[in-house]
């Protein structure tokens, strides 16, 4: 088996040095790079008053205290649910925007892109445009120079990896003051590690693994197949209209046909992925559309259409093979699925926006003690316990009554308390124990179940709570 | 003999071919195959540093000298030592104010609790429901007192052990089997014993004759009316409740044979902050009563 002629089964990376391209996706994708990056670093920075007590940061995951806070509203772990459906419509929306646009999350938003990008923009400024850098790449000698500029590049990268790092932290903690800790030091191990961390992962996904993730890391682009179809808009090639390719002749030597490539490798060179778009349809290709403004500027160039590259759907290359018109864009991207996809996000979201506007300010949960379901006191009265959870969401204490509605013969007793009311501190959750009791021979006292009802009243404000459930009685 | 060709559309295959059809060749990366060469010297590494090997007896200690019993002592020992500080307040503190104090008293409640699953439990029921012969502590009822200083002492020293002198002691007579009654004698009183609670006798004719009974043999512990004396652990017999069942026959059981329930003391095996800990947690289990 070991035949010189083998294949290698291992292949190193090519690096890729992606050449300076303008144009409108370019345009395009800078603007989402500056939104996307802002909303990142400077998020944590915004700061929202929720008067005394609360933190004034405008968006903070406070995991020791179990809250997400975000502007003007505040989840509580029991309302956990609205993450889960922000995560839905998270999910939803991809789903839409692939069977619309194929790999358009991968093209702009991601964040492997993003930062991969900024990353060859700090490459390019430090160490110049393709040529240069291919020609630094092939140089075999460390000079001075070369030296230099592979310094300045990894130490700009590693900046920008510390404050991608860096800014993840500030979301679970007060920003300002971390900032001071981690400055003086003082700051939780978990905080540095976690920088750490997400400080090399960007360094060296952003500066050396770049397409490698996409290619062979990342799962979604293999999900993302089975959500596309034949009207799902690509970046792809005209071939019919581009071969056979050839460099450009003078009309009057126009012996053989020629079609409007004219093989300047424009689109190759611009790739971040480093393919080759005019093979079609491929594996690799993140959808980024610059070799489309790279080939639209060399089609304006030699006075030919732009559009040889561009966003293109399976569907229309037999209709334009055949000479006609590709259907409009607007009807590749209104059709049932991607308005099944858009009803179905909009329905989470209503709702959601619908369970937050409803969201009541004082909450109680009942527990009833199963162990034992009853107890018999001395006068042969019967006493069940529960143990309930009421829920302070005001930033002062608050005073709580805790009353029944049911069985006339039932009656309420605090647990280390003669009053029906117990206060209930700012912003927690107080577990208070309530017997309830039924006197001896009477109904519920004998009955199996009898059903009632908790009221528990914020007597500051009136609001008013109430949860149903089960007095347990001998005939149990 | 591998024939590295090209395809039709100048792909490179491996050369392999099976019924006409090539397989591209796609190599691996190799920081892939790197990467798991990293992890293969990780997994040496970390075989030498932390407990891996078994052998016959136990397993490669690791240079590490990390074990998981060793990391559940040290979070022991850590919690521990941050509760000190508590523990001895608490152990100092008034029995009466700790329930008062809302940090000493949500903390007694808690480690209390804890307490009473380890220790009690088994007799006592998770539920602290009891069982025959094993007080419910739930209720309103209670032996030797319900007040804190008294659990305290009743969890302290135990009732009616051999093994701590202080332990709370009492002792009902067998009046059947020692025959300092009769068996008609032991039938009157045990039916005037159910009328005490309210109860429908079994045998009406007998009650009177069994008050007389009472009067001479009981009363000088449960009272006169039947309330029972907490001194002596003598229960009320006037009330719902029926430590060892309040059925005839089981009522019975107890003039003739008596009944003798032990509890161990505590102060030998749990520390006084436990003890205290855990007398809070059953005050506070629904019949706990003022302190006098």
């Amino acid at each position: 088996m070991s035949d010189s002629n083998a294949p290698s089964l291992y292949a190193s990376r090519e690096p890729i040095y992606p050449r300076r391209v303008s144009g409108k996706f370019r345009n395009l994708k800078w603007v989402i790079m500056i939104v996307t990056l802002g909303i990142y670093y400077l998020t944590p920075w915004i700061r929202w008053d929720r008067g005394p007590q609360l933190p004034d940061q405008a968006v903070l995951i406070d995991l020791a205290h179990r809250r997400f806070f975000f502007f003007w509203i505040e989840i509580w772990p029991h309302e956990f649910y609205f993450v889960a459906g922000l995560l839905i419509m998270a999910g939803l929306g991809l789903f839409l925007f692939t069977s619309a646009l194929g790999r358009v999350w991968c093209g702009y938003a991601c964040p492997q892109t993003v930062w991969t990008d900024l990353y060859i923009l700090v490459e390019r400024w430090i160490e110049g445009d393709r040529n240069a850098r291919l020609r630094l790449h092939r140089q075999k000698k460390l000079d001075f120079r070369k030296a230099r500029l592979r310094v300045t590049k990894w130490v700009s990268w590693f900046l920008i990896g510390l404050a991608t790092g860096g800014a993840w932290v500030f979301y679970f903690a007060d920003a300002p003051t971390l900032l001071t800790d981690l400055v003086t030091g003082q700051a939780h191990p978990v905080a540095y590690t976690t920088m750490l961390l997400l400080t090399a992962t960007t360094f060296f996904f952003g500066g050396f693994a770049r397409e490698q993730i996409c290619i062979y890391a990342c799962p979604w682009p293999r999900i993302q197949a089975a959500m596309m179809d034949e009207d799902t808009l690509t970046v792809g090639y005209r071939d019919w209209r581009g071969e056979p390719r050839g460099k450009m002749k003078k009309k009057t030597d126009d012996s053989a046909p020629q079609g409007d490539c004219i093989d300047c490798m424009a689109c190759v060179n611009v790739c971040p992925m480093g393919i080759d778009i005019r093979e079609g349809q491929q594996m690799e290709c993140i959808t980024c559309a610059l070799c489309i403004d790279a080939c639209d500027d060399v089609m304006d160039k030699i006075g030919k259409p732009r559009g040889l590259i561009d966003y293109l759907a399976q569907s229309d290359e037999a209709n334009e093979r055949a000479g006609q018109d590709p259907r409009p864009v607007w009807k590749h991207i209104f059709r049932p699925r991607t308005i099944m996809y858009t009803s179905l996000w909009s329905a989470v979201g209503i709702g959601l926006v619908f369970a937050l506007f409803i969201r009541p300010e004082i909450e109680m949960t009942v527990a009833p003690v199963r162990n034992p379901t009853f107890v018999t006191l001395s006068d042969g009265s019967i006493r069940n316990t529960y143990d309930v959870r009421l829920l302070n969401k005001h930033g002062e204490d608050r005073p709580y009554r805790i009353t029944l509605v049911g069985d006339g013969a039932l009656r309420v007793q605090l647990e280390g308390t003669p009053y029906e009311t117990v206060d209930v501190p700012a912003n927690e959750t107080r577990l208070q124990k309530v017997y309830v009791i039924a006197p001896r021979h009477s109904d519920p006292a004998e009955a199996e179940r009898t059903p009632f009802r908790f009221w528990v009243e914020d007597l500051t404000t009136g609001d008013r709570a109430h949860t149903d459930t089960i007095f347990n009685g001998r005939a149990n | 003999m591998v024939d590295k060709k090209q395809d039709d559309l100048d792909y490179e295959t491996t050369g392999h071919a099976w019924d006409g059809i090539r397989e591209y060749n796609k190599p691996l990366p190799k920081w892939w195959l790197y990467t798991f060469y990293v992890t293969i010297v990780w997994g040496i590494g970390y075989s030498i540093a932390y407990p891996a090997w078994p052998g016959i007896k136990e397993a490669t200690p690791g240079l590490l000298g990390y074990s998981t019993r060793g990391e559940v002592a040290a979070e022991i020992a850590k919690v521990d030592q941050a509760n000190a500080a508590i523990n001895e307040k608490l152990a100092s503190a008034e029995l009466t104010a700790i329930a008062a104090d809302p940090e000493l008293g949500s903390y007694a409640q808690n480690a209390g609790g804890a307490v009473f699953r380890t220790w009690c439990a088994q007799c006592h029921g998770s539920g602290a429901a009891g069982a025959k012969g094993y007080p419910n502590l739930l209720d309103d009822d209670w032996l030797w007192g319900g007040s804190i200083e008294a659990i305290h002492e009743s969890v302290s020293y135990g009732i009616r052990n051999e093994t701590n002198d202080d332990a709370r002691f009492s002792e009902m007579p067998a009046f059947g089997r020692d025959e300092l009654l009769s068996e008609e004698e032991v039938a009157q009183v045990t039916n005037f014993v159910m009328t005490l609670s309210g109860e429908t006798p079994q045998d009406a004719a007998l009650v009177e004759a069994g008050a007389v009974v009472y009067e001479d043999n009981c009363a000088a512990c449960h009272a006169e009316d039947g309330t029972g004396d907490r001194y002596q652990g003598a229960p009320n017999l006037t009330d719902a409740i029926w430590l060892f069942g309040g059925s005839y026959a089981d009522i019975r059981e107890t003039v003739w044979n008596s009944r003798y329930g032990v509890m161990p003391s505590w102060t030998e095996r749990l520390s006084e902050a436990e003890i205290r800990a855990v007398a809070t947690y059953v005050h506070g289990l629904g019949g706990g009563e003022a302190s006098e």
